[in-house]
């Protein structure tokens, strides 16, 4: 379970939010609402650990995640919305380096499935400079298949989806949160996930 | 114990340290007044002239004092990154970045009053003698701190990057100075060694040292000015900035 | 780090730009000051060393802009593995790219300048000592100046004056070697600094990148 008190976060002299507090249990999850520039990304870079907050605490089973950051970092999936792909790189390729780059161990068959199931087909060992931004998404989205995570921290994944590409992303959500997962994700779309929590910033 | 350090966190907020460096400023600009004047009236009347330097000499009474304080205040300037990256107050960046300027002020004083030094000793302007070739180096680690600071739009980005510029700064000082000493000995032929300089008569050392506690004045009134402009800056959302304001 | 190399083979134009400027840089100087074989002898040492620290600042700029642009800099900070050591294979990356070539080239243009064979020997030993601490300091300026504002001239203005301990032993090391004299000594304290700063610059480094990225 994550717990978040009395969080306040600064950007310049600018307070984007202050005294958030909130808990994400198991098979729950939480979509943070906001207009652009409300400090949503910044929210999530906070919990992901990779902003210290101005003031608050964030705990993860009941550890202040100061002090078990290997073991936070470890359950937990950040991803970012930017791509974080190399253009020259093959998606199967990036893949493999990014579970490598977490000492992750790589199982070759998982990742083909994994792309195959986000419907990249014969994509697989194509530079992704070759790619759209759709299935760019769909390459990065292919981590939450293979890697394995209790928590997802995901801004904007529906971004450039197609409609089928955006039922399957809930299917996969819905699967995790079924298997005792939790997410917390930043989205101005409807999801057509079962009902979650909702922060409004 | 605990009770002394509540005492320092009180006066690590800005919103505390705001009106006391306010108080202190006006006693360290009267202090530098005094002592720049005693020091240069020990400088050009008091102290004797010199056989071989005749006149000329006298400007070491501005180019030591600059030279230490130089120096002095980059190991400040590392203290406070320290404190601030230990202990994540925001005064400690400040602090620092009000002390770049006036550091690198002090070094080019020095580094100019080399020159005007150096000019009728040696007939050049600039020697490539250690201490000098040292200073210009000091001199290039302030200008990039200042560089690097103003670079970050972030605050807290800049303080903390700053901070560690000036850690490891402070680590290659020692380095360099001694790498320059070293290259500095290989090439004899080409420079002149300002080491043995005349035994100092003791009326020049005292002159100096009243120098330099007078620049040393100076410098504390100008970074505390500094800092007030800089927190006023920096916390003009807060609530006592703006009670501060209305008064 | 695996992942840098491979990025690097298919960008081969990066190396071959920093090798390149070496070249060039160290090919113009003598049209500068003339042809003269016992000037060029005497400034070889330095003109090398410099042409050598100019040229690895090119890669620098590059070391961790694009993984920061795209987010694969995040990816690292998050990652359990410490981010130190993900800094030291960048690290390792940059040095076999762009110091590497410039150590391997440098005989050869040891030969434009006319020196001994013996002073190539260790004109070879400086540059293989010193250009890895070239790349493990210059990594930390390039980390505390990512994403700024004309991040290239501020890279130099923090790094250079860095870079003058490296500098000033290896450039000596051979000038020493062409005097006749042995260049133990500037070569062993060359030693000592390629000790110190490829153990704590990536550790100082992580810690710049952790900042760049709030």
């Amino acid at each position: 379970m994550l717990a978040v008190a009395q969080l306040t976060c600064q950007r310049g002299a600018r307070t984007l939010f202050s005294g958030l507090s909130f808990t994400l249990p198991e098979g729950q999850w939480i979509q943070i609402q906001g207009p652009n520039g409300a400090g949503k990304t910044t929210l999530l870079r906070v919990l992901a650990g990779l902003v210290q907050p101005r003031e608050g605490t964030l705990t993860w089973q009941g550890q202040d995640v100061q002090e078990c950051r290997a073991e936070w970092q470890r359950a937990l999936l950040y991803l970012g919305h930017h791509a974080a792909l190399k253009e020259e790189l093959t998606p199967l390729e990036n893949l493999r380096f990014s579970l490598g780059l977490e000492a992750f161990p790589v199982d070759e068959a998982a990742l083909m499935e994994a792309l195959h199931r986000f419907g990249l087909q014969e994509r697989e060992h194509l530079p992704v400079r070759y790619l759209s931004a759709g299935q760019r998404r769909r390459v990065l989205l292919a981590r939450l298949l293979i890697r394995p995570a209790q928590v997802w921290i995901l801004d904007e994944p529906y971004t450039a989806l197609d409609t089928h590409a955006t039922q399957f992303l809930s299917t996969v959500i819905e699967d995790h949160l079924e298997r005792g997962g939790s997410a917390i994700l930043t989205s101005h779309q409807t999801l057509g996930l079962r009902p979650g929590m909702s922060i409004a910033l | 114990m605990s009770n002394s350090v509540i005492n320092w966190y009180k006066y690590a907020s800005p919103a505390t340290f705001y009106p006391l460096a306010g108080r202190l400023i006006p006693w360290f600009s009267g202090l530098s007044v005094l002592l720049i004047a005693w020091g240069l009236w020990i400088g050009l009347f008091v102290a004797p002239t010199d056989a071989q330097q005749s006149e000329g000499y006298r400007i070491i009474f501005v180019h030591v004092p600059a030279s230490w304080l130089s120096m002095f205040i980059y190991c400040v300037m590392a203290f406070w990154s320290a404190l601030g990256l230990a202990f994540n107050t925001r005064l400690s960046g400040m602090l620092t970045a009000a002390l770049a300027p006036t550091g690198a002020l002090f070094a080019f004083l020095s580094l100019w009053t080399g020159a005007l030094w150096g000019k009728p000793m040696w007939g050049a302007w600039w020697v490539w003698d250690a201490r000098l070739t040292s200073q210009l180096i000091l001199f290039f680690l302030y200008l990039g701190f200042i560089a690097l600071q103003s670079a970050i739009d972030d605050p807290r980005r800049a303080d903390r990057a700053g901070a560690l510029l000036a850690l490891v700064g402070v680590v290659n000082i020692p380095i360099i100075y001694f790498s320059v000493q070293w290259w500095n000995t290989l090439h004899q032929g080409a420079s002149v060694s300002l080491t043995k300089a005349p035994s100092m008569a003791h009326i020049m050392l005292e002159g100096m040292l009243i120098m330099a506690l007078g620049f040393w004045s100076y410098a504390i009134a100008v970074v505390l000015t500094r800092v007030r402009c800089i927190i006023l800056e920096r916390e003009l959302t807060n609530e006592w900035v703006k009670r501060n304001a209305v008064d | 780090m695996r992942r840098d190399l491979v990025l690097a083979t298919r960008h081969k134009s990066e190396w071959l730009t920093a090798l390149f400027f070496f070249v060039m840089v160290t090919n113009l100087l003598p049209l500068g000051v003339g042809p003269e074989v016992s000037l060029l002898r005497k400034i070889a040492p330095g003109v090398l060393w410099i042409g050598a620290l100019l040229s690895t600042l090119l890669g620098l700029q590059r070391l961790f802009s694009s993984d920061h642009g795209d987010g694969t800099l995040e990816q690292m900070a998050l990652s359990p593995v410490p981010l130190a050591w993900l800094v030291a294979g960048k690290m390792v990356t940059h040095w076999l790219v762009c110091g590497l070539p410039v150590v391997l080239m440098a005989p050869l243009l040891g030969l434009q300048f006319d020196l001994p064979a013996r002073s190539l020997g260790i004109l070879v030993l400086s540059l293989l000592l010193g250009t890895p601490i070239l790349s493990a300091v210059g990594a930390l300026g390039a980390a505390l100046t990512l994403g700024l504002r004309g991040g290239g001239a501020l890279l130099s203005l923090l790094i250079l004056p860095l870079y003058i301990p490296a500098l000033i032993f290896g450039a000596g090391a051979v000038e020493a070697d062409l005097s006749g004299i042995s260049p133990q000594g500037h070569l062993s304290l060359l030693g000592a600094l390629l000790v110190l700063s490829v153990f704590f610059s990536p550790w100082v480094t992580s810690l710049a990148l952790r900042i760049a990225l709030e």
